[in-house]
């Protein structure tokens, strides 16, 4: 039988060892999975694992994946640090690119480089908007903001339908639901020509450094977390609940809105119902995977890039469904949780009866 | 006034989806287990019931596949939570994720198919009373079932010492474990248990709600069940109040729809989502009522012996 | 030799970095009030578990009515005629005392027949129960009362109390202890878990002492004094501390009839509390716990801000609309009863911990300088003597009475003006809490004004100058230490004094 047995201290090594002992089993599970389809595993395990790495442009594509889902778990880092549990990062992507997508529309031949700013600016403003409604709901009414985020993501999923499909939709656009592409002078930067990676890279890798010095760093920083490690004892050192709560939303919205930006102002170029990908909730296992820790974040954002390129090329050159992407991430965080339990127990044989005597 | 016995009907209908969900996860909840993976399990179980009534032709074996996935799944959930004490909101979260990706990556062969024709039923001579009769009897058993299940399930909590003690362990765990009751496994058997209807709720989706499978098509259904247990303030009756009343929501946009009123489609698509968030706030808003009404040790983990 | 009713031998039992028992043998004798002393920490409460069958010993062998026996769950204690009053109680808030009751009986009656013989019972024993209310309508004495009838009902042979008057006023005791006399008289042993050396002189005819986790001594109780008996318990005489008498100095705290409706469906309303703290004294706040303690702390810290800011003044300061940070500029520093999780987070190190209420090692803008915070750690733990493995060892890894060492430690070096403590030596051991109580007369004598609310009389009594009770949500005149009397605490705790303004006009002049 075996037995868990308490650590008296928690274990540092399996701190780190974890997340790559839950991808250990995620690829030998990927590994039956192929098998069991009737594919070749390793050609599998490469479409995974050695093709997103592969050249400088296969990279590229890892990166401009990465971005949106680093940011993203920047912002819910913050947010489950704090014990508040934004499930509705993908609505706050939408609404952000909603309103990125509404000022870049406002844009015509002659409008100055400046825009850029305005539209992720309006990108930020939108999540922070929309996760604010989150913390409001929360602040006020004690309103659930798990459930309540995750209603907002339909609902704005809703909007983003009605828009593309009505008021914004391209006149010249052969009544496709989707808006006029916007004009070049509002879309992001890129930083090198041949790649797609754009200004939105470095922009990442900063707010993962400025999470890094807020949370570890600064006084704020620990009186967030505190709310979440032990309520009361924030309540007793006087750190305000209030504020922990609207930062952590405002902050996680304001990344998942920018992130939603820099997707419409970047990769995708217009408004489409599509553009919701899944980041908002692939994000969440960014975060867990990354130990809520920007630096373990930046590696799992990377990680979770490549089973999306990974599912991408598995459709297109082995014929496996795209959702297969969804498979594997799911069991990622499945198999992270249950490894975790190794950071505060020890597992041990034999049973939990006295070994001699009466008993 | 056909049309108002259709909408009765179809209120009915809808709101027997969210009361089997919703059933469900109020047993695991009073032996004090939040699992937010109703909306996953739900997914899987919908394609499990879709693809063993296409395979088997039967709907009973479809219902029982549907339970079979929702009680698989939750029982994983459960020996996560409960013996490797790993965080409930992360993996109920893991498992609404992990069943959406699921079920859209084993769904895919099954998309356009069709399930053979449905059965019409109805409770004969009940069904000819005017506007009553197509309105409350020409249901599915399934409905009449529900009903039958929230009595039982009351019963069963009020009235019978294993409800008893299943809400002891709800309310104080280390008590119920100090008098010597096997905590663990009785939350277990509640989240397997609450599992099953979430499976069975899934599966009635597919099978007989709307007799197709597309990715995602519980759309939210299981979250809204959870909002649901909060809205009725963990009481069995209240839940199936709450099911109808949310049921009928969502069949009012198809007749306002129909009804030419002048809203964007999306507009009233959205209004089940935007009640539930209404009705959370309304209901939340007094902490202390919430407080004496749930069960105390909901979401908070047990560790025996500490 | 009558035949042992109970026979423990050669018990060990480990946890991981302590050994809570090792090699313990005990004996009870079938009618006889048995008591088992230690101070916190020495094992008691695991040995009470394993006979009860909560806790599997590692080693040893259990002996009931002369046959080896294996109790593997409190079920089979139940049926063998084990049966357990806990201290911190297994009971249900929103279920009714029947109900509750119900459950800690094994299955063959209903409900209705139970009731039947909870009222039976209750009437036998001179305990007033009624069957039908929701636990969390009763007072603490009331709860105590559902938890003893639950295990008359199993018609015991042996009833095991732990640490059971830690929540009862001194008349509540003496009625408990009417109840106990009657078992032991009908043949009934008892198990009597605790560290209050009176009582258990008054109640048992046999004691096994327990220190660090092994049996250091057996006797009658009734032919030991407080002293011998202590000697055994720790090892030596308690310390006693004298304090000076001394004047206070000028008015620190003030509270100016406070009345505060509960938050908390379960808590207790304030009432028109009146208070008083000098700069150079201590005030003791006596009470049982449920009366109001906790409600008051919240006001006096910031932690319920609810308060006009009238109604609490420091000096010439309104503080009651003002949270906990602004109160600790102020100079007010507050330890609270619970260590882990409101003293000090319990994944976090020390070092950490220190930010809660310490702002010295922080820089401009919030800036966390860690070498500072390291520093200032460090010397916390070496002047308060604490155990730990360094300034990042997490606060959970620390023992009950090195954490509290800490965190008075913590509150203590910041100079307060105001010293508030709640239980500050609960759970912590005889050493530690010597140490602590010297401290606390430290401040005071270098000029802080300082409130204690104490469950523990004989701690007032010690550190003391002047004493409130506060029961109901009411809080008593003072009473100089002088003029102070068990007796008259107990009826004070019942509510009973006499309300005379002349008291605080005394004490406002």
């Amino acid at each position: 039988m075996l037995r868990l047995e308490p650590r008296a201290q928690t274990s540092r090594a399996w701190t780190w060892g974890s997340p790559l002992l839950a991808l250990l089993i995620t690829v030998v599970v990927g590994v039956l999975l192929f098998a069991a389809l009737g594919k070749d595993p390793w050609r599998g395990l490469q479409m995974f694992f050695w093709e997103p790495l592969k050249s400088g442009y296969a990279l590229g594509e890892l990166m401009v994946k990465a971005t949106p889902l680093l940011l993203i778990a920047l912002g819910l880092a913050v947010c489950f640090r704090s014990n508040v549990w934004n499930i509705g990062a993908e609505g706050q992507f939408i609404l952000g690119a909603i309103c990125a997508g509404g000022v870049a529309l406002l844009a015509g031949k002659d409008t100055g480089r400046w825009i850029v700013v305005a539209v992720l600016l309006a990108g930020m403003l939108g999540g922070m908007l929309w996760a604010g409604v989150v913390a409001w709901l929360r602040d006020r009414f004690h309103a659930s903001e798990i459930l309540v985020s995750l209603m907002l993501v339909y609902v704005a999923t809703m909007l983003l339908g009605y828009l593309v499909y009505g008021p914004w939709k391209d006149p010249a656009g052969y009544n496709f639901p989707q808006t006029k592409t916007f004009e070049a002078v509002t879309l992001v930067p890129r930083l090198l020509s041949g790649s797609r990676v754009s200004l939105g890279l470095p922009l990442a890798l900063l707010a993962a450094a400025g999470v890094w010095v807020f949370l570890f760093r600064t006084r704020a920083g620990f009186a967030q977390q505190v709310g979440g490690l032990a309520p009361d004892a924030a309540r007793y050192a006087g750190f305000s609940s209030r504020r922990a709560l609207w930062t952590a939303l405002l902050v996680s919205g304001g990344a998942a809105g920018l992130a939603g930006g820099l997707e419409v102002a970047g990769p995708i170029g217009q408004l489409t119902p599509y553009v919701p990908a899944g980041y908002g909730f692939a994000a969440i296992i960014v975060a867990f995977v990354g130990r809520l820790h920007p630096f373990g974040m930046v590696l799992s954002a990377v990680l979770m890039s490549m089973f999306y390129i990974g599912g991408e090329l598995a459709q297109s050159r082995l014929g496996l469904p795209k959702s297969i992407t969804g498979v594997f991430q799911g069991l990622l965080l499945f198999a992270l949780l249950a490894c975790d339990t190794l950071v505060n127990y020890r597992v041990r044989w034999g049973s939990t009866q006295a070994r001699q005597g009466a008993v | 006034m056909d049309a108002y016995a259709l909408l009765i009907a179809a209120t009915l209908n809808a709101g027997t989806v969210l009361a089997l969900a919703s059933l469900g996860l109020l047993i695991n909840e009073k032996a004090g287990v939040l699992n937010l993976g109703a909306e996953g399990m739900m997914l899987c179980a919908a394609v499990a019931g879709f693809a063993t009534v296409v395979h088997t032709g039967s709907d009973l074996l479809g219902f029982a596949a549907g339970m079979g996935a929702g009680a698989l799944l939750a029982a994983i959930f459960g020996v996560l939570v409960i013996w490797l004490g790993t965080n409930q909101y992360a993996t109920g979260l893991a498992l609404s994720l992990f069943g959406a990706g699921f079920s859209a990556f084993a769904g895919i062969n099954y998309v356009q198919e069709k399930l053979p024709e449905r059965g019409h039923f109805a409770i004969p001579g009940l069904a000819d009373i005017p506007l009553v009769g197509p309105a409350l009897f020409e249901h599915h058993p399934m409905v009449y079932l529900t009903v039958a299940m929230c009595g039982a399930l009351i019963w069963f909590l009020y009235k019978s010492r294993a409800g008893l003690v299943l809400r002891a362990v709800g309310e104080s765990p280390d008590s119920a474990h100090a008098l010597g009751y096997p905590v663990r496994r009785i939350r277990l058997a509640a989240v397997v248990v609450g599992g099953a209807l979430c499976g069975l709720s899934g599966a009635y989706i597919s099978v007989v709600y709307t007799p197709l499978w597309v990715e995602g098509m519980v759309a939210g259904k299981g979250w809204i069940a959870l909002a649901l247990t909060t809205f009725a303030t963990w009481r069995p009756a209240r839940v199936l109040l709450g099911a109808y009343l949310f049921g009928g929501v969502t069949m009012l946009q198809f007749h306002l729809q129909g009804a030419g009123v002048d809203v964007p489609s999306q507009m009233l698509t959205a209004l089940p989502y935007l009640a539930t968030i209404v009705v959370l706030a309304l209901i939340s808003r007094n902490p202390a009522w919430i407080r004496v009404n749930m069960p105390a040790s909901l979401g908070k983990p047990f560790h025996p012996g500490s | 030799m009558t035949l042992p009713l109970l026979s423990l031998q050669g018990i060990t039992k480990r946890y991981p970095g302590v050994v809570a028992n090792q090699d313990v043998s005990l004996t009870v004798l079938p009618g006889q009030a048995h008591a088992v002393l230690g101070e916190n920490g020495a094992g008691k409460s695991t040995l009470m578990k394993i006979i009860y069958g909560s806790v599997k010993p590692d080693e040893g062998q259990v002996f009931f009515e002369g046959r080896p026996v294996s109790i593997r769950n409190p079920q089979e204690a139940r049926k063998l005629g084990i049966s357990m009053v806990f201290q911190h109680f297994s009971l249900f808030d929103t279920l009714t005392v029947a109900e509750n009751v119900w459950l800690g009986l094994d299955k063959t009656l209903s409900l209705a027949q139970v009731t039947e013989r909870i009222v039976a019972k209750a009437s036998e024993y001179g305990l007033d129960l009624e069957p039908d209310r929701p636990v969390h309508t009763l007072s603490v004495g009331e709860m105590q009362r559902v938890e003893i009838i639950r295990a008359l009902l199993t018609e015991p042979k042996l009833l095991i109390l732990d640490e059971p008057t830690s929540v009862l006023t001194p008349q509540a005791v003496e009625k408990l202890f009417v109840v106990l006399h009657k078992l032991v008289s009908q043949g009934v042993s008892i198990l009597y878990i605790s560290h209050k050396l009176h009582e258990i002189r008054a109640l048992c005819s046999a004691c096994t002492v327990l220190r660090g986790g092994k049996v250091t001594g057996m006797c009658d109780p009734r032919e030991e004094t407080n002293a011998s008996l202590s000697r055994l318990m720790i090892g030596a005489e308690p310390p006693t501390l004298a304090p000076e008498p001394r004047t206070p100095g000028a008015l620190v705290l003030q509270v100016h009839g406070l009345s505060l409706p509960k938050q908390d469906p379960f808590g207790v309303d304030l009432e028109a509390v009146r208070l008083q703290v000098r700069a150079g004294e201590v005030v003791g706040l006596a009470g049982v716990s449920g009366n109001g303690q906790r409600e008051l702390l919240w006001a006096l810290s910031g932690e319920d801000r609810r308060a006009a800011p009238q109604a609490i003044t420091m000096g010439q300061t309104p503080v009651g609309a003002m949270g906990p940070q602004s109160r600790r500029r102020l100079g007010l520093h507050f330890v609270p009863e619970e260590r882990l999780g409101r003293g000090a987070v319990p994944s976090l190190g020390l070092a950490h911990n220190l930010l809660l209420t310490r702002r010295e090692a922080l820089g401009t803008g919030g800036w966390i300088r860690m070498d500072a915070l390291s520093t200032q750690a460090r010397e916390i733990i070496a002047r308060f003597k604490v155990k730990a493995n360094g300034p990042d060892a997490p606060a959970r890894s620390l023992s009950g009475g090195n954490l509290q060492k800490f965190i008075v430690g913590r509150e203590i070096s910041a100079q307060p003006t105001l010293f508030i403590v709640s239980q500050p030596t609960w759970g912590v051991d005889v050493g530690a809490a010597a140490q602590i109580r010297s401290e606390i007369l430290a401040l005071r004598d270098a000029g802080c004004a300082v409130l204690v609310v104490s469950e523990e009389l004989e701690e007032l009594f010690e550190i003391s100058d002047r004493l409130h009770v506060i029961a109901k949500g009411r809080l008593s005149p003072s009473m100089a230490r002088a003029d102070a009397t068990v007796a008259r605490i107990g009826e004070w705790m019942s509510g009973l004094w006499a309300v005379s303004a002349k008291e605080d006009d005394h004490v406002a002049a």
